[in-house]
This record gives C-alpha cells, structure tokens and sequence, in this order.
C-alpha cells in the first residue's frame, strides 16, 4: 500500500470518496437503528404472544416465527421490494429492506423472549398472582426484570446480526456502505484496499455495538435470581 | 392485490430448473460443512491450545469473521483474490471457500464449548490405561464431542443452507438467483418468491426433522 497523496493512491481515493463512504455508513446504521427498534417493539409483542397467548394467537405468532426463521433474509427482502408493489404499497428500496429485516429480526427477538420468560420459575408468576397483581403488572413488575437479564445477550447478538444483515440491501439497491464501496472500487479499482476499509468499518460498528451490549450486561447483572 | 391472477404455469414449467437450484444450494451448504468441520476442528484445538501463537490467531480469525458481514466476505474473496494472483476459482469455487471459512469460525466456537463441556475425568481415565495424547483425542474426546455438538452442528447446516442464498449476489445460479432471474423474466412476482420461500422453508424443515432423527440415534451413548 502506498501511503502518498497523490491521485491514484489508497489515502487520495479514500479521502476523495470521503462523503460518499460517510453517506453510506450512515445509511447502514440509520437502517440498522431503525430495524432493532422496531424488531424488539414487534417482537416484544409477539414473544408475549408467544408465552402467554390466546391459543389461536399464539399458533399464529408460532407460525410466523418459525416461517421467518425458515426463509432467508435475502429471499425476505427480494420477495418484500418485489412484491409490495403488487399491493399497491410503493416504497423505496431502503424502505422495502427495513421492513424484510424487521419482520426476520422481529422473529428472532420473540423467540429469544420467550425464551427468557418461561426461563423464569412458575413460582414468580403464581406468587404474583396470589398477590392479587393484574396480568400487564405480573408482566411489568416480576416477569419482565427477571427475564431481561437473560434476553439481553442473545438481543445484541440479534442487532449484530441485523448490522451485517444491512448489507444485504445493497442487492436491491440501497446504496448502503458496502454498496457505496463498491461504486468507489468501480472508479478507482483499488478493490483489496476498500473492502478493507469498508471491512474495518462493519468491523468497528460491530465492535462497538458489543461492547455496549457488554456494558448494558454488566449494568443489569444485579438481576439475578 | 385486488387485481393480480395467479399463474402458476410459469413455476410449473421450470420446476425442474427451480429443483435443480434447490439442490444446488444444498449441495453447496453440505461442501461448505463439511470443510467448515474440519478448519473449525482445528481452530478450536488451537483456541484452548496454551501456546499463545496458536490461540491469540484463531482468536483473532474467529472474532475477525463473526464481526463481518457475508456478503462482504464473498465479495472480497470473489473479486479481491484475484488482486493477490489467485485465478483459478470460478464463481462457485470461490463461494465454496468464503462459505467455508465463515462456517470455520462458527463451527470452531461450537467446538470449542463442546471441547470444554467433556468432563476432565474422561481424560485423566484414559490416561490411567496408558493411551497415549492422540489416542485419547481419537477415541475418547473427539467421539463424546461429536455427540454434544450434533445438535449445534445441523443448527449450523441449517443456517449454512439458508445462507447460501447469498451466493445470488456472485450469480451462482442457486435458488435466490434461479428465482430472480425468472422474476424478472416473467414478472410473476408472488408466484416466483412464494415457490422459492416454500421450497426453502420446507428443504429447512425437512433437515430439522432428519437431523433431528439422527441427534436422537446418536444420543443414546453419552
């Protein structure tokens, strides 16, 4: 690599390509923040449906999981741009992605609460119950703290996956930071340097996103039962 | 959706072609497992190895691909190998070694847990009758391992098999890109991407049960 600035060097390119890298790392945690919020707000509401559900409600949320869970992402988000057109519903790339990237990462997180809240012993539910606590109060009182501690890994582990799941955006056309890598290889062809570049990018999102996770642990791990 | 006919002529004439891909995705996952097991076996040995130049890499490797995007991975092995002279790949090879590798990294951490859950005394005992260091790996260690991990080892096909979708993206002509192609070909939308999601979601159902027979096979001897 060779490290003057003159045009046609790593460092040259690289700065000429500066927004259009910032603008596409920006587009990746934009669309990556909005699909964990939505995901877990869903999927908060699913996995609840999932535990504690009316029967038919919860066969419902049983086959939808396990439907997302069975399809890949890609074929999600393809069969998303392609076909809420035919509904009438038209939306942007970026907008048809989010929504196939919620609906998967949606799965995942109510699966992963479920989990945690029947992880929780039956006694807790009884004994809130025989405390005359109304069902929403057993959930935001007992259930939920105890169960929080236990989803959490397996939550930043599901926005990791979300973050790397972005990429696959960029195959409808999102111009998002693998994309826009790629339109600025396609003008200078130093294709090893910016994959790297855009590699060490995904790298310290991902980085920093688990540490935080990390940090949220160690804030919570009072939570014990 | 009020005014869309279904025609599923268009799915029933290329079936063939649709099954062909299916199999292909199939087969790739399956390669790719089977490389990844191995690469996986011995990154997880050098992960609890104490010789520090052995662990600190496969650490590195390990995180280095479990913080990466797939899609970044194929491409840059697609189109970055050949910066480093490597040309002998087509675009199937090429997918083969990035899905390897990547299920390296996963099946090495699976390894490792499985590595770690073996109880001490197993080891201590094949000592005591005078095995010696590969021996006690080959006859003891590796053959408990290989038991606890069955199940995360088909959750790792499964999730290998879904993930070969993204072959679509280097145009290996696996189901994703078959059902594209044929998308923008015919423009049946709905017809096209819902065969690909049922075919894909039962090929994904039918391994869960099958290797869930073989879990129940080999779980007998623990």
């Amino acid at each position: 690599m060779d490290f003057s600035m003159t045009p046609g060097t790593f460092l040259f390119e690289a700065w000429q390509a500066r927004f259009s890298l910032l603008n596409g790392l920006s587009v990746t945690i934009g669309s990556s923040a909005i699909t964990i919020v939505l995901a877990t707000l869903l999927g908060i509401l699913v996995g609840i449906t999932l535990a504690y559900g009316w029967w038919p409600l919860r066969l419902l949320a049983r086959l939808y999981v396990d439907f997302m869970r069975g399809i890949p992402v890609l074929v999600l988000i393809l069969f998303t741009y392609y076909g809420l057109a035919l509904f009438g519903i038209n939306v942007p790339a970026f907008w048809a992605g989010v929504i196939a990237l919620s609906a998967f990462a949606t799965a995942h997180v109510a699966e992963n609460l479920r989990g945690a809240v029947q992880s929780v012993p039956a006694g807790q539910m009884e004994a809130a119950k025989s405390i005359g606590l109304r069902f929403d109060q057993r959930l935001r009182y007992v259930i939920i703290p105890q169960a929080f501690r236990r989803m959490l890994p397996p939550w930043v582990n599901t926005g990791l996956e979300v973050v790397k799941g972005t990429t696959l955006l960029s195959v409808i056309g999102v111009v998002e930071l693998l994309l826009a890598s790629q339109q600025v290889m396609a003008r200078n062809y130093l294709i090893i340097d910016f994959y790297l570049l855009a590699g060490a990018m995904y790298l310290a999102v991902n980085f920093a996103l688990a540490q935080l996770g990390g940090m949220l642990e160690r804030r919570f791990s009072y939570l014990r039962y | 959706m009020i005014n869309y006919h279904f025609d599923w002529s268009v799915i029933a004439r290329n079936m063939d072609r649709f099954l062909a891909a299916l199999g292909l995705g199939l087969g790739l996952a399956v390669i790719s497992l089977a490389i990844g097991c191995v690469l996986g076996l011995a990154v997880a040995y050098a992960r609890v190895s104490p010789r520090r130049w052995l662990s600190g890499p496969a650490w590195f490797y390990v995180e280095l691909i479990r913080c990466m995007p797939l899609l970044l991975l194929i491409f840059f092995i697609y189109f970055g190998l050949p910066e480093f002279g490597i040309y002998f790949m087509d675009k199937t090879q090429s997918f083969v070694l990035t899905l390897s590798l990547y299920a390296a990294a996963y099946m090495s951490e699976v390894f490792r847990a499985g590595l770690a859950s073996i109880p001490k005394q197993y080891v201590e005992a094949a000592k005591a009758i005078g095995m010696r260091p590969w021996q006690r790996q080959r006859y003891v260690v590796l053959p408990v391992m290989f038991r606890i991990t069955l199940p995360a080892i088909s959750n790792n096909l499964i999730s290998l098999f879904k993930d070969t979708s993204l072959a679509a993206a280097i145009a290996v002509p696996e189901l994703t890109f078959l059902a594209r192609q044929v998308n923008a070909n015919t423009f049946r939308v709905m017809e096209v991407w819902l065969t690909a999601s049922a075919m894909y979601l039962a090929t994904a159902y039918l391994l869960a049960t099958l290797l869930r027979l073989v879990e129940r096979r080999y779980a007998s001897i623990r």
